[in-house]
């Protein structure tokens, strides 16, 4: 089976009056169907400009990304991308947020209302649909982003430190959640995060990246022997420390 | 709702006693005011036939009821600062758009409208009136042309304004500009809309009473230029009263509006 992402020879650099700045030079990797990967890095390394090259907001200078065998420069692809902070609309109820993405894309059938309709009372917003953003706490607000990202039922699921802007005890519980329901939904995602507990804690895979211009160090698969696995039991697993100290020493 | 407590009912009674003293002393200044204008013209403190009174300005209303000159100058101006208002909001608003829409545009507009917008307008009026002549139009023009050029600097700047991150989310949406524009930019600058609302009712009244002043055989700013120079200062005054009056109940007008549509859209 051929990986769901492909990339290869991916470069990119930013352009401005006082020159060009590097931010990706050479990587390669790929994604498998149903994998969670976290990509670690020096703050400042490119990460956010990797997930906007996958989502095709921006296009590669050299290389190729490949979704699905297709490239993502000529069609635009069906990739799910969530921002850091929710950017939950204030003149809008929490249902028309929602179903931001569907209106925009015109496709707002019955069959999407359908599964909106299911996952809002599935995670527990069915009460606030009508509610303003201001009124969720934090928690469902970032539930409330995740389902406006999967409401267009995406292959590919993209997060930005999606809980970097929460406080840490919703924090956790928040990951916890988001992390069970991308496995209830069976989506593949790519998380970029500073957090080194957050990124073992759920990926199956980490991508290590090095300081600007950002280039692959090392890619670590994450086994821990758990029986059922969340994130916040990850945190317990014998091997938890190993793996923090192990991604620590690369990024020093 | 349990019993308030005695200090919460002691800050209510304050409250309410504090909010009490600022309308009671607004009411007496301009009871005095007019008592001593009144008194003082009476007595001959003030020559009378200069600076009118009270008394004389109901009694010059009372008169413009009667042979409904009134009703007719005061139309006039009302009909002439709605519509411009109504034109000024429309191109403002078009334009900022365009600005937005086209870098380039805004680029090279930029320095012109800087310039039109500080220039004062009334240096423009006698301008007009060569150029449309001395009618309507040309005082509705110079209604627009007062508000226009701030209106369109403030709103764009206020779409510039915008969270680029919020942008960036309907682009991950995969939406285009125009789903930008209206998803995101119009709706979150509705604030800032309302406040130029606020402010171009105010502007136009005065364009269209400079248009008035140098160009016009009706409304308002012909009555107090025709009264000045007739040496009628009771109508003058009169005249002003009335200007008053529309400005304190067109802002209260757009008030009701904005409160009606915060409201409907519940937004605080």
């Amino acid at each position: 089976m051929s990986p769901l992402l492909e990339i290869s020879h991916l470069s990119y650099a930013y352009h401005s009056i006082d020159g060009e700045t590097y931010a990706l030079s050479d990587l390669n990797f790929q994604v498998e169907k149903g994998e969670f990967i976290a990509i670690v890095g020096p703050s400042g390394c490119g990460k956010s400009t990797l997930l906007s090259l996958i989502s095709g907001l921006l296009q590669p200078e050299n290389g190729t990304i490949l979704l699905d065998g297709r490239s993502i420069t000529q069609t635009r692809a069906n990739v799910g991308y969530m921002l850091q902070k929710d950017h939950l609309l204030e003149w809008r109820t929490v249902y028309q947020n929602v179903i931001l993405g569907l209106e925009i894309q015109h496709k707002l059938t019955t069959e999407n209302k359908l599964r909106i309709e299911q996952m809002l009372s599935n995670y527990g917003l069915e009460a606030f649909r009508n509610s303003r953003p201001s009124q969720l706490s934090g928690g469902m607000r970032q539930r409330a982003a995740l389902i406006r990202t999967l409401a267009q039922n995406p292959d590919l699921l993209l997060l930005d430190e999606p809980f970097s802007a929460l406080d840490y005890l919703t924090r956790i519980s928040v990951c916890d959640d988001i992390y069970r329901i991308l496995k209830k939904e069976e989506k593949t995602a790519i998380l970029v995060t500073h957090d080194l507990s957050e990124a073992i804690s759920v990926a199956d895979r980490i991508i290590i990246l090095s300081a600007r211009p950002a280039a692959i160090k090392k890619i670590v698969p994450v086994h821990l022997t758990l029986e059922e696995r969340t994130p916040l039991s990850s945190r317990g697993a014998p091997e938890y420390k190993e793996y923090f100290n192990l991604i620590w020493k690369e990024l020093k | 709702m349990p019993q308030a407590s005695r200090a919460h009912l002691y800050y209510l009674k304050k409250h309410r006693r504090h909010k009490r003293t600022i309308a009671i002393l607004r009411i007496l200044i301009i009871a005095l005011f007019l008592l001593l204008w009144e008194v003082s013209a009476n007595l001959g403190w003030i020559e009378a036939f200069i600076f009118s009174s009270p008394s004389r300005v109901v009694k010059t209303i009372c008169h413009m009821c009667l042979d409904q000159s009134i009703f007719y100058h005061t139309g006039i101006t009302l009909l002439e600062t709605l519509v411009s208002f109504f034109l000024t909001i429309l191109i403002g608003l078009l334009a900022a758009i365009l600005l937005w829409c086209n870098e380039t545009i805004s680029e090279v507009a930029e320095p012109y409208l800087v310039i039109l917008n500080s220039l004062p307008k009334s240096a423009l009026a006698p301008l007009l009136i060569v150029w449309l002549g001395a009618n309507m139009r040309t005082i509705i023009v110079a209604g627009i042309s007062v508000a226009i050029f701030g209106m369109v600097l403030n709103l764009y700047t206020g779409f510039q304004e915008t969270d680029k991150e919020k942008i960036k989310l309907i682009y991950t949406l995969q939406g285009s500009r125009k789903d930008v524009l209206f998803k995101i930019v119009l709706p979150g600058t509705i604030p800032l809309f309302i406040s130029i609302l606020k402010v171009n009712i105010g502007l136009c009244l005065v364009g269209v009473i400079i248009g008035e002043f140098i160009g016009s055989r009706m409304g308002l700013g012909y009555l107090i230029i025709y009264g000045s120079q007739t040496f009628q200062l009771n109508l003058v005054i009169t005249s002003i009263v009335i200007l008053c009056v529309i400005s304190l109940l067109l802002y209260l007008l757009l008030n009701i509006l904005e409160r009606k549509f915060r409201r409907t859209t519940k937004l605080v």
